[in-house]
């Protein structure tokens, strides 16, 4: 692949793919697709939650998971870090701690396409945080 | 946190909490002038006025109250480290500005790390933000606009994978031609996984 180094290029390449079909432009409803939110605060950032992060948006890409993923503030779990959120349609959340690598391609492929519980499941009456209400 | 652009990532997450649209980066570095200085500018709301006084203390990242945590005093003890300073200025209806400021040849000063994933993963789960990044060197500067990519492509969205890997690899070849420093490339999580 040549290099990419100004926004020209860019363009020249995606014109080239267009007969393809690697521009998908996702519009997805999250009201019917899963929901993966990382907990990206200053403890989640510094346990890891970049490279999950990452994993999660290439890899749920790449297995053709309609899925949207999000960030969210600190769920208190600090000591669990790297905690993530994973919603199923019509599903309560639920909370996975400890997420490496390892344990994110479980989640991907057991929770998320079967539904099957996988370990590290933090379990509590949970409800999701709402930035807006935790203002007040 | 050992790298500088995870410490960006966490300041940008206030910015994002005080529900900015528009979210500059701006690094610059020299060594002429043994210099190196992170701003983060937003146009959210302003911090509130008691928390703004103390809000660099670590003493005052309470589990229970939840209004600030630990990314700020963090930041502020890795600029001191090495003889530098944070400020963070405040103002409402125009938004907020922190700006850390590092010595380039202190030992102790962290290196940038992987920013181009960074802004990566931050474009890609705030699609309604505006970011800007800017890189300036002794040798050059880089300035990277999520909103000026948008209508240059003609897109109004640039949520698709490989426009984002193609972005990311993007930023980090300019980076190199600018010759930034401490700065680590890696095009794709294949490497790790």
């Amino acid at each position: 692949m040549s290099k990419i180094l100004s926004l020209a290029d860019l363009k020249k390449k995606r014109d080239e793919l267009k007969s393809g079909l690697d521009i998908r432009i996702k519009a997805l409803n999250p009201e019917n697709s899963v929901q993966v939110k990382v907990a990206m605060a200053t403890c989640g950032i510094a346990s890891g939650a970049k490279t999950v992060m990452e994993f999660f948006l290439e890899q749920l890409d790449r297995r053709n998971i309609a899925a949207v993923v999000t960030q969210t503030g600190c769920m208190g779990y600090c000591y669990a870090e790297p905690t993530i959120e994973v919603k199923l349609p019509g599903q309560d959340p639920v909370v996975y701690g400890f997420v490496d690598l390892k344990r994110a391609d479980q989640i991907i492929e057991k929770y998320i396409k079967t539904g099957e519980f996988v370990d590290g499941i933090i379990p509590v009456n949970y409800e999701t945080v709402d930035l807006n209400n935790k203002e007040e | 946190m050992k790298i500088l652009s995870l410490n960006i990532l966490d300041i940008v997450q206030n910015s994002i909490r005080a529900k900015a649209d528009k979210i500059s980066i701006e690094i610059t570095e020299s060594v002429k002038n043994d210099l190196y200085r992170i701003v983060v500018t937003d146009n959210g709301t302003r911090i509130p006025v008691d928390i703004h006084e103390n809000i660099t203390d670590i003493s005052e990242a309470t589990r229970t109250k939840r209004k600030m945590g630990s990314g700020l005093p963090l930041l502020k003890y890795y600029t001191e480290m090495t003889g530098g300073n944070l400020i963070i200025e405040s103002i409402e209806g125009k938004g907020t500005q922190v700006k850390a400021t590092f010595s380039f040849s202190h030992k102790d000063r962290q290196l940038l790390g992987d920013i181009a994933g960074i802004v990566i993963i931050l474009i890609s789960v705030n699609p309604d933000i505006d970011f800007i990044y800017r890189h300036f060197t002794d040798k050059g500067n880089y300035r990277f606009s999520t909103k000026e990519t948008k209508e240059y492509l003609g897109l109004n969205t640039l949520n698709s994978r490989s426009l984002l890997e193609d972005l990311g690899s993007m930023i980090g070849e300019n980076l190199k031609e600018i010759e930034a420093s401490g700065f680590v490339f890696r095009q794709s999580l294949k490497e790790v996984f």
